[in-house]
């Protein structure tokens, strides 16, 4: 049913269609109204389901990655600072292969202290062996909370997925979203039931010693079958729009990329912005193109060569950097093409700078006039560091 | 598309009229989508609400700097804020004031000013000027209309019957007042 929802109520909602048997969170900054409304659904008895409120976001992640080992659907939501502090346990839940759902409403990371939106945070945990989703908009969120769920409980995947969403851009703004019946996610996600658990009556154990002898091989394993991931995506993706009509799940999004010359590549919310952009240029001649990454991890590299073979320039656009090297999807894609294609990267949208129609039509610009591996753009030149450095 | 930007300070329900009057237009099938930028994220500091809306979805997510309409829940910002320079020519001003407020003159733009806050303390006894200036920027825009602004409100206030009824009442003492 179409409503004009915030969207950490429609994230919510989608989660609470998924049946979660446990929900644990740390309320406080950063966290979001998605695990609040959890709370209330359950307070209100419309879910039933244990919510855990837990001292840390280190003890959230511990507390779902017990009750998923214990056979129970679980849920978390975190940010930033508070994603940051889980990550030690974030690789742990995907060592143990247990397919633990986590929200991530994307915030850049301190210091300064900033409470606002960049990529920094998921990105920061990318090899953690988690699944990443990228939404673009509150029903892509929506849809890809239920889809996801189907591709990480699959007994032949059993691995964690996030789903990312623009932390205030999504998660604060209000926007039609249409919500799915409870009858048809039931039909489509059917309840958890894992190949192995813990269980008193057939004792067994999770993440053990892994010596030399064994640990590259539980690597090995959770890279094939992420490669796998890649070949499932666009199948369950078919399924649920089959099911629902949305096709919110998929590798990447090629939006009028067949005849472009340039293409820009980037992921979640800012892609809704370049879509507005590559209409407008459009309608001045201009071959441009948006291609969308959804799946992060795994990374659809055949998919991505393929959209790209026929434009000439690729601006790559991250909202999260690796400090001393470069953007991170920009380093991905970059590796990918051959040398003949002029790739550029490009830093936006740091701690909440906006990123306006301006900076994508100078993103454009710059991408066709030259190439650069790492160009910071909308810098405000009076608070440079070049201005103020004394060695 | 139209674009609005919400003038307030936190606290004083901005992202509330930017949801109600969202809800409205989704009663009258359009797309609008509705977000707050926050400044120091503290109570009574300067911040926006925003809302855009078009007869199909929206997928430009920037903050709006080229309105063409504002909203002005807080008088004292006028200035501080610079609240109508960068509103489109033609545009529309819907604007709380008080008693001494100065209102700048500004050509090309319409302004339609109420003492929103005096109203709310006299109907529903506390100065929150919001649903005031939503039942004037249904008259003043002619964007949305009367009746959606009621049942949104209506939505929104639906667990809190103490306060529906006066809000009703100050969405259309807002209409009547423009």
């Amino acid at each position: 049913m179409k409503k004009f929802l915030e969207g950490s109520f429609a994230m919510a909602q989608a989660a609470k269609l998924c049946r979660p048997g446990v929900i644990a969170a740390y309320p406080i900054t950063p966290q979001t109204h998605i695990v609040e409304n959890l709370a209330q659904f359950i307070a209100d008895g419309k879910l039933d389901a244990k919510s855990v409120n837990v001292e840390s976001e280190h003890s959230a992640a511990s507390c779902v990655l017990g009750s998923q080992a214990a056979g129970v659907r679980s849920f978390t939501c975190s940010s930033s600072q508070g994603l940051i502090l889980m990550s030690e346990v974030l690789f742990c839940i995907a060592g143990m292969r247990l397919p633990v759902m986590l929200v991530c409403a994307n915030r850049a990371l301190s210091a300064p202290i900033n409470i606002w939106n960049d990529q920094q945070d998921s990105i920061a945990v990318r090899d953690a062996g988690w699944m990443q989703f990228y939404a673009e908009n509150n029903q892509e969120a929506v849809d890809l909370i239920i889809a996801s769920h189907k591709i990480a409980e699959n007994s032949k995947v059993m691995l964690p997925a996030m789903v990312c969403v623009d932390g205030f851009i999504l998660t604060h703004g209000m926007e039609v979203v249409d919500i799915p019946d409870q009858k048809d996610v039931d039909n489509f996600l059917p309840s958890y039931n894992p190949p192995y658990k813990l269980d008193p009556e057939n004792p067994m154990s999770f993440g053990l010693l892994g010596t030399p002898d064994v640990y590259q091989e539980t690597r090995y394993a959770i890279q094939k079958t992420l490669e796998d991931v890649l070949g499932m995506v666009p199948k369950v993706g078919k399924e649920y729009k089959d099911k629902f009509g949305r096709d919110s799940l998929r590798l990447v999004e090629e939006y009028k990329t067949s005849d472009a010359e340039t293409v820009l590549v980037a992921m979640g919310s800012v892609c809704g912005t370049i879509k507005d952009i590559v209409d407008t240029e459009r309608e001045k001649g201009k071959k441009i193109g948006l291609l969308k990454i959804v799946s992060y991890r795994p990374f659809p590299k055949e998919a991505i060569i393929k959209a790209l073979k026929p434009a000439k320039n690729i601006g790559v656009v991250d909202k999260d950097i690796s400090l001393g090297s470069d953007g991170a999807l920009y380093s991905e894609i970059n590796s990918l093409l051959p040398s003949d294609k002029k790739v550029s990267g490009f830093v936006a949208g740091l701690g909440g700078r906006d990123i306006k129609p301006t900076t994508v039509k100078e993103i454009i610009e710059l991408t066709e006039k030259e190439q650069n591996s790492c160009k910071f753009v909308d810098l405000n030149k009076d608070i440079l560091w070049e201005k103020f450095k004394t060695i | 598309m139209k674009e609005i930007k919400i003038f307030a300070r936190a606290g004083q329900g901005a992202i509330t009229t930017a949801a109600i009057l969202g809800e409205a237009l989704f009663y009258e099938d359009k797309f609008s989508y509705a977000f707050p930028h926050f400044g120091a994220a503290r109570m009574g500091a300067p911040m926006n609400a925003f809302l855009r809306f078009d007869q199909k979805p929206i997928r430009l997510r920037s903050q709006i700097y080229n309105p063409d309409y504002i909203i002005v829940i807080d008088p004292t910002l006028i200035e501080s804020e610079k609240c109508f320079n960068n509103l489109k020519d033609q545009g529309k001003a819907v604007v709380a004031v008080r008693k001494n407020t100065q209102i700048p003159d500004k050509k090309d733009i319409t302004i339609s000013s109420l003492e929103a806050e005096k109203i709310a303390k006299d109907i529903i006894g506390r100065p929150f000027a919001n649903t005031v200036l939503l039942g004037a920027f249904a008259k003043a825009t002619e964007e949305v209309k009367l009746d959606s602004i009621l049942k949104s409100v209506e939505a929104r206030f639906k667990s809190k019957p103490a306060v529906l009824d006066k809000n009703l009442a100050a969405v259309k003492k807002g209409y009547a007042s423009v």
